[in-house]
């Protein structure tokens, strides 16, 4: 998280700890990608060779359809940060355009978008994403624009809640007096102090959106079969844990080691910030 | 007293508003799937009455002016919408049962589970967040930050099939799934209740050693107190309101665990009837379960907020009153 270095006030060495969460998030992500190339077709089944032990032909071994597990894995591992890294980014950008918009606007535009964001927070957002994605199952873009309609809302309180501190400051007079406009205002006094905090809400729902997907896919209602996914994969493995327990080890350890590793990176960026 | 009423009323008017939010919001996106589910709806009715051989145009078609079902889209949106103004939700497109009846007699388990697993959850933390302030850095409290981490990395249903696996297959202590008997209660509370661990933990040893850093702390251990009083009289008050507050924010992770961990071992409660009735695509189910949930959720909500500024006199300063 180097981008919001800058922000940081200098902290006495010995609280600054070692953040081991972006080396492991890249990790991973090398492995999602570099199982396109390598692997094998994660949807291809040999029922000759179902539950075989991880070895040289299979690293990971071979699930109970004789697919190889390697390929699964990283296939599951695109799905979910795909999903997670779009439906994020997504949410960032409508929660800082209506947070934007609500700050500057205030009054009527301000109350109805609150109104809103008070709306999709009465409800827990697994909740939501379980109801609009059940509006088309197994569709992904059903799943994305769940996880958006929850997610947008901490952006938006974020960057009004800030938002509205700077427009009131004596930095932005200035530069109204200046005869900057107002997409020059947002840009470059408004929107720089908040991107750390931004930053750090970003990871903690990409965090969110991988856990929700996976655990929609555990329960059955997410993304449908063949396609891999964490939860879906573990469910699939949940009968062979016996014969095979790497199977369900697999994906339960990326599951964690992903989500702890943005874990930690939101509470370093937190450290950082304060 | 008056002030206090009017704070009460606002609140109330407050709770209201958010219900009604919620019940919208279900509402209109479960009309959004019975337009979305595939198929002409006057013949898969008729076919529901009249039995699939006997179905022909001229059936659907009394159906269809019959339900209303050839009006416009906006008129039968509010139509669904009074309906659940009403409470009229419905039969399950499954058992068949009111969905009222359905709901009233899952509540309740999900009630028990929730209860449970929130108290364990409180209990637990209290201990650890306690133990780990007053050990401080001693070797004896060192594995409670790791295990907080991977406890909150690890989703419910993750938790939920390690003690399954471990508890109940290999060792055999606990029945896996089930109801009925206080043993299975333990098994998918224990699970819920290894969610909210860590941050209840972290809540209350935060709290705590705010307070033994305090100069009032210093000061009563100055003057001779044993430390249990102390931390009665200095830590209890700080301890409860902090617990309680976050409480508040933990209930969307309980919720959201409730859901999980139903389904998973098959409590009969209302997270596993959603889910399932939306696998099978029962949508009066679906509405009336989410509703159910949406509205406890925001029903906790609320008394979790009234609970903290009932007991914090410094919440009701502004309004112009004291403690008293």
């Amino acid at each position: 998280m180097s981008t919001m270095t800058h922000m940081a006030t200098p902290l006495p060495a010995a609280r600054h700890s070692w953040n081991w969460g972006a080396p492991v998030l890249i990790a991973v992500l090398l492995l999602g990608l570099l199982s396109v190339w390598l692997g094998q077709n994660p949807a291809h089944q040999n029922l000759s060779n179902t539950l075989a032990a991880p070895g040289p032909a299979h690293w990971l071994g071979t699930d109970h359809l004789g697919r190889d597990l390697m390929a699964r894995l990283g296939e599951a591992i695109r799905v979910s940060l795909w999903l997670a890294l779009g439906s994020a980014f997504l949410a960032v950008t409508l929660g800082t355009l209506l947070g934007l918009c609500a700050a500057w606007r205030r009054g009527l535009t301000d109350r109805l978008l609150c109104l809103c964001a008070d709306g999709v927070a009465a409800i827990p957002g697994l909740l939501w994403v379980l109801l609009v994605a059940a509006l088309a199952p197994g569709q992904k873009w059903a799943l994305y624009s769940g996880l958006v309609l929850t997610a947008w809302v901490e952006f938006f309180r974020l960057v009004r809640s800030q938002a509205l501190a700077t427009l009131a400051g004596d930095g932005v007079q200035a530069g109204r007096l200046l005869g900057f406009g107002a997409p020059y205002l947002l840009r470059w006094y408004v929107l720089p102090p908040m991107v750390g905090d931004l930053l750090r809400l970003w990871s903690y729902a990409i965090a969110n959106a991988v856990l929700a997907v996976a655990a929609l896919g555990f329960v059955g209602v997410g993304l449908r079969p063949p396609t891999a996914e964490l939860g879906l994969m573990m469910t699939e493995a949940l009968p062979y844990y016996d014969a095979a327990p790497w199977l369900l080890a697999a994906p339960v350890v990326v599951l964690v080691l992903v989500v702890s590793a943005l874990q930690s990176a939101t509470r370093q960026a937190l450290k950082d910030s304060v | 007293m008056n002030m206090g009423w009017t704070l009460a009323a606002r609140q109330g008017a407050r709770l209201l508003g958010q219900g009604a939010l919620v019940a919208g919001a279900v509402g209109v996106l479960s009309f959004a799937m019975t337009r979305a589910l595939p198929g002409d709806a006057a013949y898969r009715i008729a076919a529901g009455r009249y039995g699939y051989d006997m179905v022909d145009t001229a059936a659907a078609d009394a159906v269809r002016s019959e339900l209303g079902l050839d009006r416009s889209a906006a008129d039968q949106l509010l139509a669904w919408l009074g309906d659940l103004a009403h409470l009229r939700l419905g039969q399950s497109m499954v058992s068949g049962d009111p969905v009222l009846e359905e709901i009233a007699h899952q509540l309740g388990h999900t009630l028990q589970l929730s209860l449970v697993a929130w108290l364990a959850a409180m209990v637990l933390g209290l201990l650890l967040g306690t133990w780990a302030a007053l050990r401080g850095t001693h070797w004896s409290t060192r594995w409670i930050d790791p295990a907080c981490t991977v406890l909150r990395a690890s989703p419910a249903f993750l938790l939920g099939v390690v003690l399954m696996l471990g508890l109940g297959v290999h060792l055999g202590w606990l029945p896996v799934a089930g109801h009925g008997e206080p043993v299975h209660l333990v098994l998918p509370g224990l699970a819920l209740a290894l969610t909210l661990l860590p941050g209840m933990t972290q809540v209350v040893r935060t709290r705590l050693q705010q307070v033994l850093r305090s100069d009032a702390f210093e000061f009563a251990q100055t003057k001779g107190l044993p430390l249990s009083a102390v931390l009665w009289r200095h830590a209890a008050a700080p301890l409860t309101l902090g617990t309680l507050a976050y409480a508040g924010m933990q209930l969307v992770l309980l919720v959201e665990g409730v859901v999980v961990i139903e389904s998973l071992v098959a409590w009969p409660g209302i997270g596993h009837a959603l889910v399932h009735a939306v696998i099978s695509r029962d949508v009066p189910m679906i509405q009336g379960t989410a509703l159910a949930m949406g509205l406890l959720f925001v029903l906790l909500n609320g008394v979790m907020d009234a609970a903290v500024q009932w007991l914090d006199p410094r919440l009701r300063e502004p309004a112009g009153r004291s403690a008293a």
